[in-house]
């Protein structure tokens, strides 16, 4: 029995092909329709590693060897990637990312370019019908995804090529500018070709008279060393995708996620002509996960923390001259937006856990490194100086006396590093790190308050079940004494 | 043995001491006396080490350790009474039965009830403290006793009862106390020798009499009488 069960458990781990996908629907869909042809070909077994961010991490993701495949669109790859804007053949790219131990798949067969659009009743009032029209209505408000809002041939390019200007122009998550366009706060957005919303909401496109934006083309970026490796796959993912996906079948599985409440994995198998049960969801099941892998993100990243950050706030009160270098380190960390510092933690440490492990520890150091230095350095200076007297000296003088004065203001640190850190974590999601921010970004992608709403309350339930803990712990850590008498013996 | 020579000390542009000498013998209680920033407690924390001299010289023998009681006591207020007192035992790695050997000793001494050992500052009486601090500065045996205004924070009953028994205890213990007041009746109950300090300056030195009797400076009647002595005071000095 004992053989049988080794037996079984022995042989080699099939070998693994990690799909990774951006945080938006169509990326999601594609990526699972990869990952589901992955393991129907069964060359490898697929693993997911989805909603990844944007270009930034998902292409770092790729580059770093964390995932060994995804989707993109070529002016991406042209812009973004290779910054080469005027590339335009798919053989040139490909040739380019080869360089680069990358390769290009075949077109699948859709262009999802940006393109502008405002509510229909405007667009008939005002007579807009094309991007130019635009220029003659300087008293409209727009809102643009900040990707669109900072490319070339985003909204920059597209302001001189057409001599745009609007009374605001607000970025906002992509998901968020639709009901901002539909209740009318903002007159124009900026939109993918295939959004699932188009055919829902009651929205006009207007055409690029002047072809500004760069085609879009969906391809499949996947690292050399896949198509090397797994033929069949790399085959199977070209025959079953390539060029088959026009653009009102990837608008319609958009809105099959969208609109309709499918998940990606149903939508992708509706394209592949699959049977949707072995795909449906267990949401039960997944939030026990993501509950497992949140806390951990927490107890990991704040153990650290606490680790490094107390010895940081001791050394600051000990050295005044390098408690200020030490304390402007810690704070310029916590200036770094906190999706910022976890993209510069892929170059270092890929994807997954670990690198949000390492930001959500940077992140959580400042109140720590503060609070201890602080409480450290404001004790009354005759108990400190009678400890000299005393003779106590070095870990003695720390451990007997100056901690446990300083505990009470160094656990308020430490809880308060907690609870930012339920939060912050969230965003670890954006890196494959996992937790309720997987749910999160999901949410976003397919403008889904629910979903967005399962993860964000079971985050707030966790910031307040873990400051209750921290209560708690303060019987633990602060002396009987300090919390029954504020005024002590003075 | 303690002995101050000619020592100076500046807090920045501000002279704290200005070439001050004293002596201290072993089994004498030595007053150093003056008003609020005359230097009185500077001197004490140079002969502590916590301060260094800018000229002159402090000599302690032996060198450590040495007690030290400071005005309200400066008791860890995480720690109970007992736990305080025998901090210094334990930082020196005492065995836990000679500390409670000693923590009862010193209890008995300064006439404390063994129970409140077991309470935390907060939960004892301005005198309970002091006693309290006064066990921890005594419970190595230092042969320097060093008193920063001990009883400066007592209501005057608590003041007058603990003066006289601190009295009886520094008779006992044969050691090198200096002791710190601005009070001249305290500098009556306690001083063999007396040193009046004004400005960072030594203005005199020697027994309360002299000082009475032969003042070397007008401001040394001007501050013996600015406080009004007990009548047996008085008496004694034909004041």
């Amino acid at each position: 029995m004992a053989l049988l069960v080794c037996a079984a458990a022995a042989p080699a781990e099939p070998p693994r092909i990690r799909v990774g996908s951006k945080s938006f629907t169509e990326s999601y869909i594609l990526a699972e329709m990869v990952a589901q042809i992955v393991d129907e070909t069964g060359e490898a077994r697929a693993e997911r590693r989805l909603g990844l961010g944007g270009t930034g991490i998902v292409y770092g993701a790729l580059a770093s060897g964390d995932i060994d495949i995804y989707p993109e669109y070529t002016g991406t790859i042209a812009q973004a990637i290779l910054k080469e804007p005027t590339l335009a053949s798919v053989q040139a790219m490909r040739t380019r990312l080869g360089a680069r131990g990358l390769t290009l798949g075949v077109a699948l067969g859709f262009d999802n370019t940006y393109a502008l659009a405002v509510r229909r009743d405007a667009a008939a009032r005002l007579g807009l019908r094309t991007i130019g029209d635009l220029a003659r209505h300087p008293g409209l408000r727009a809102a643009f995804d900040p990707g669109f809002l900072d490319r070339g041939d985003g909204w920059p390019g597209l302001q001189r090529q057409y001599g745009l200007r609007f009374a605001e122009v607000r970025a906002m998550e992509h998901a968020l500018t639709y009901p901002a366009l539909v209740s009318g706060r903002v007159d124009v957005i900026d939109v993918f070709s295939t959004d699932g919303q188009l055919a829902r909401l009651d929205l006009a496109l207007l055409t690029d008279d002047r072809r500004f934006f760069p085609d879009y083309s969906a391809v499949l970026l996947a690292r050399r060393s896949l198509a090397e490796r797994f033929p069949r796959t790399w085959a199977a993912l070209q025959g079953r995708l390539g060029g088959r996906i026009d653009n009102a079948t990837m608008a319609r599985l958009n809105a099959l996620a969208d609109l309709e409440r499918r998940s990606f994995a149903e939508a992708a198998a509706t394209f592949l002509g699959r049977s949707s049960a072995e795909t449906a969801r267990r949401p039960a099941r997944e939030l026990a996960t993501l509950t497992l892998e949140h806390v951990w993100l927490v107890a990991v990243s704040l153990t650290a923390a606490v680790l490094l950050g107390l010895p940081l706030g001791i050394l600051a009160a000990r050295r005044r001259r390098l408690a200020q270098a030490e304390l402007m380190g810690v704070g310029v960390i916590q200036t770094i937006p906190a999706l910022a510092l976890l993209s510069f933690m892929i170059p270092l440490f890929g994807i997954g856990q670990l690198p949000a492990l390492v930001a959500l520890s940077l992140y959580a150091l400042l109140p720590i490194v503060r609070t201890t230095h602080a409480a450290i350095s404001s004790l009354d200076p005759r108990l400190v100086e009678m400890t000299t007297v005393l003779g106590l000296r070095g870990w003695r003088r720390l451990a007997w006396v100056e901690l446990p004065l300083a505990s009470v203001t160094i656990m308020a640190g430490i809880k308060t590093a907690a609870v930012l850190t339920v939060g912050t974590a969230t965003l670890a999601a954006f890196i494959g790190g996992g937790g309720y921010g997987t749910l999160i970004v999901t949410g976003l992608a397919l403008n889904d308050v629910g979903t967005i709403l399962t993860g964000a309350i079971p985050a707030a339930v966790m910031a307040l079940v873990i400051h209750a803990a921290f209560e708690a712990l303060d019987r633990v850590v602060v002396p009987r004494a300090l919390r029954a008498a504020p005024s002590a013996s003075n | 043995m303690i002995a101050l020579r000619h020592v100076t000390k500046r807090f920045g542009g501000r002279v704290a001491l200005d070439d001050v000498s004293l002596a201290v013998e072993p089994g004498t209680t030595h007053v150093l006396l003056g008003s609020s920033g005359a230097g009185k407690s500077t001197v004490l924390r140079l002969i502590l080490g916590l301060l260094r001299p800018d000229a002159g010289e402090v000599r302690v023998e032996p060198t450590a350790p040495m007690g030290y009681v400071v005005q309200e006591g400066a008791l860890y207020p995480h720690l109970s009474a007992g736990r305080n007192v025998v901090l210094p035992a334990r930082a020196a790695n005492w065995s836990a039965e000679r500390q409670a050997a000693r923590l009862d000793a010193l209890a008995a001494l300064v006439g404390l009830e063994p129970e409140l050992m077991a309470r935390y500052p907060h939960q004892l009486s301005g005198g309970q403290r002091q006693r309290v601090s006064l066990m921890r500065a005594l419970m190595l045996d230092p042969p320097v006793l060093l008193l920063d205004e001990p009883l400066g924070a007592l209501d005057p009953i608590t003041r007058a009862s603990l003066q006289a028994q601190l009295g009886r205890v520094f008779g006992e213990l044969h050691k090198a106390v200096i002791l710190v007041t601005h009070d001249v009746r305290e500098a009556f109950v306690f001083g063999s020798v007396i040193t009046l300090l004004s400005h960072g300056r030594v203005v005199q030195q020697g027994t309360l009499a002299d000082l009475a009797q032969r003042p070397a400076d007008p401001f040394v009647t001007e501050f013996l009488s600015a406080q009004a002595p007990p009548p047996e005071m008085a008496r004694e000095l034909r004041l």
